[in-house]
């Protein structure tokens, strides 16, 4: 047989029929749905009167429009509580397990997803929400749909969908101490810009890759869309196999083995061929922060907002103009609002210990807001056995409940007009945290940092 | 799915790259608003001023432009969050037509699923159709051609798959349509699940339904 890549192995895996050009029937095994949406793909599927093809392997979470205020109740945000509830009663009615707020299990889907073992290496994992893509981390053929797409999988248990072609993204040597995975996403989308990935599936490799954890290989995954990609992934190694068992519904005992054995094969074969591949150098990164309105406006945090985006193109002078900056000034000492440490990219312990790292002992400098969000009940709680919590709250942040929160905004969670948020999410799209909101996107080091000192600040450098 | 054959009308010229679904429906309208209330929305965050009055700078703002039902977009259009609602709110302005060098892929994909006929052409073009297209007479695209006409009367060709073009003319049921494949869908994970038995779940205990 020829050589296959990861991807290849994944894609044929999944298909249960051809129909030329490409196109292809693909096998869904794992359907997630939140509350943005998911109500009314229930109720569509109902007015056509057809039924979950396979409701176990359909889960269901709200995350985007909870609030995530202490003590919040489904209806603290009152849209949200309704989205809630179309949610909670779809999925009751389909016979869809559904994970309701402050249960274990509850959380951002792409965090609770992979976290409970719902997410696997080797499987199809799909969701209607472009970061689906987290969940190639683990090695799933993850990938974000529509609604309508949504509402076919809910029906047939299938997606139609043609088979992209195939990015290899190496990268080389090591990470420097204090240079996280968010960094190199941010590099890379910084170097290759945010369409370099449209019509690819994105392999990240190469030792700087194999050396990252898994939770950082779900950082890295999830900003593949932000490179224009609907799929990354990282081949699965001996550590995300030690990382997925025990998980509560990863296979247990034979089973679990018989699954590590085929997970083992699944890797990019030494001579397969990729229609891209670029080659990076771990070393050349830096903590980086982003100046503009794309995740590709981004530079090192000891860098300038560059002098040539202004004159090179309308796009970036009219990003500097939203984000109120002027090109060619360094962007550290850029005074901030708000921090915001959360969201699907970077709301994981580990994530969550590096913030607590920065924040332990200093205090959040006044005038700023400084949020964390954890990523799920489990992280959550494993935060607070820990003591994170108690650090955060010591240092002025506030510690507040599981979801999508402040990085979409749709749970009435905004930044002000004209304030300028530093945040672990991965979109700084216009209005993205709400009308005339400035965003700055840091790893969650970079962000706790600038909760310290007031304004973007190096964190490896803070006093 | 509503059919797409051809249409004709002024072609809006929007040339800004990484136009993203954030952009063409705020979360909020999509969070508390039904498919088709969702026109009004579409790309308020350009359309309109801070104080939320319309920018007469604004293409879509100018009168030839106002109800034009072709977009011609720059790079990357459509990326960002999978949201099917930009599509929606798109289509509830009258735009049936995005012509652009690229596209966010879910956000091509989700053009398919409700009649929204997203056309790609390599930069050069899309600047050429908008330098015609800026006095706001008509295009013509014509799908079953596969051809977009110029008020001059030049014909320029584009290419789409041939499997969406014929969903898009015929307005095809993607979920009718693989359920005439179920049985091959049973049998496949009937297979699978001697192939791969522990990406198989049983099915979870019915829960107590809550108040």
């Amino acid at each position: 047989m020829s050589a296959q890549t990861l991807f290849d192995k994944l894609w044929t895996a999944h298909v249960v029929r051809e129909f030329g050009d490409d196109w292809a029937l693909l096998h869904v095994d794992r359907h997630l749905m939140h509350d943005l949406g998911g109500g009314p793909v229930f109720v569509e599927l109902a007015k056509r009167g057809l039924k979950v093809h396979n409701p176990e392997l359909t889960f269901a979470t709200p995350d985007h429009a909870v609030a995530s205020t202490p003590g919040r109740v489904s209806t603290t945000f009152p849209l949200g509580g309704k989205l809630h509830e179309a949610l909670r009663s779809g999925a009751q009615t389909a016979g869809v397990q559904f994970f309701d707020i402050g249960e274990p299990g509850h959380g951002i889907v792409h965090v609770m997803a992979p976290e409970q073992g719902i997410a696997l290496p080797g499987l199809s994992v799909v969701c209607t929400d472009s970061h689906t893509c987290t969940n190639g981390g683990i090695g799933a053929l993850a990938f974000g749909i529509g609604t309508s797409e949504s509402v076919h999988v809910l029906a047939t248990q299938t997606v139609r969908l043609k088979k992209p072609a195939q990015m290899r993204i190496r990268c080389e040597g090591r990470l420097a101490p204090g240079v996280t995975a968010k960094d190199l996403a941010l590099h890379l989308i910084s170097r290759l810009g945010a369409a370099a990935g449209t019509g690819y599936a994105i392999e990240f490799a190469g030792t700087a890759v194999e050396a990252l954890d898994v939770e950082e290989r779900l950082t890295l995954c999830n900003l593949a869309v932000e490179l224009g990609a609907r799929f990354g992934i990282v081949a699965p190694d001996e550590r995300t196999l030690a990382w997925v068992r025990g998980r509560p519904k990863a296979p247990q005992g034979e089973t679990f083995e018989a699954a590590a054995s085929y997970w083992r094969t699944l890797h990019t074969d030494a001579d397969a061929v990729f229609a891209r591949e670029e080659v990076f150098d771990a070393r050349d990164v830096a903590p980086m922060v982003t100046w503009g309105t794309s995740p590709q406006d981004a530079v090192p945090v000891t860098g300038r907002v560059p002098a040539a985006a202004a004159a090179a193109a309308p796009d970036a002078q009219a990003g500097l103009e939203y984000m109120g900056l002027h090109a060619g000034t360094p962007i550290a000492g850029t005074p901030v609002d708000w921090v915001f440490i959360g969201s699907c990219a970077n709301s994981r312990l580990s994530d969550l210990r590096a913030a607590a790292l920065v924040a332990r002992g200093r205090h959040v400098a006044p005038g700023v807001t400084a949020w964390v969000v954890p990523g799920s009940e489990s992280v959550k709680r494993a935060a607070e056995a820990e003591g994170l919590r108690q650090v955060f709250t010591d240092a002025g942040f506030q510690w507040r409940e599981p979801g999508c929160s402040m990085c979409v905004a749709a749970n009435g969670e905004q930044v002000p007009p004209g304030k300028r948020c530093v945040s672990t999410s991965n979109r700084n799209f216009v209005g993205r945290q709400g009308p005339g909101a400035r965003t700055h996107l840091a790893s969650p080091a970079t962000a706790a940092a600038a909760a310290i000192a007031g304004r973007i600040a190096d964190p490896r450098t803070l006093p | 799915m509503s059919p797409f054959t051809r249409v004709t009308g002024p072609a809006a010229p929007l040339p800004r790259d990484n136009v993203d679904t954030d952009v063409i429906i705020r979360v909020e309208r999509l969070a508390a608003l039904d498919r088709d209330q969702l026109g009004p929305y579409a790309l308020e965050a350009l359309r309109l001023r801070p104080d939320g009055s319309e920018d007469p700078a604004f293409i879509l703002n100018q009168p030839p432009f106002r109800s034009a039902p072709i977009l011609l977009a720059g790079a990357n259009f459509g990326c960002g969050s999978s949201r099917e609602a930009a599509v929606w709110a798109l289509m509830g302005r009258g735009i049936r037509c995005v012509i652009a060098p690229s596209f966010g892929d879910i956000f091509f994909s989700n053009c398919f699923q409700n009649g929204l006929l997203p056309i790609r052409l390599p930069l050069g073009r899309v600047q050429a159709i908008a330098t015609a297209a800026a006095a706001g007479a008509p295009f013509t695209v014509d799908l079953q051609q596969c051809t977009i006409s110029s008020p001059s009367g030049e014909v320029i060709p584009f290419e789409i798959d041939a499997q969406k073009r014929e969903a898009l003319l015929l307005g095809l049921d993607e979920i009718q349509l693989t359920l005439r494949d179920d049985e091959s869908i049973r049998a496949w994970q009937h297979e699978d699940q001697d192939h791969r038995p522990w990406a198989w779940l049983s099915h979870p205990a019915p829960r107590p339904s809550r108040a």
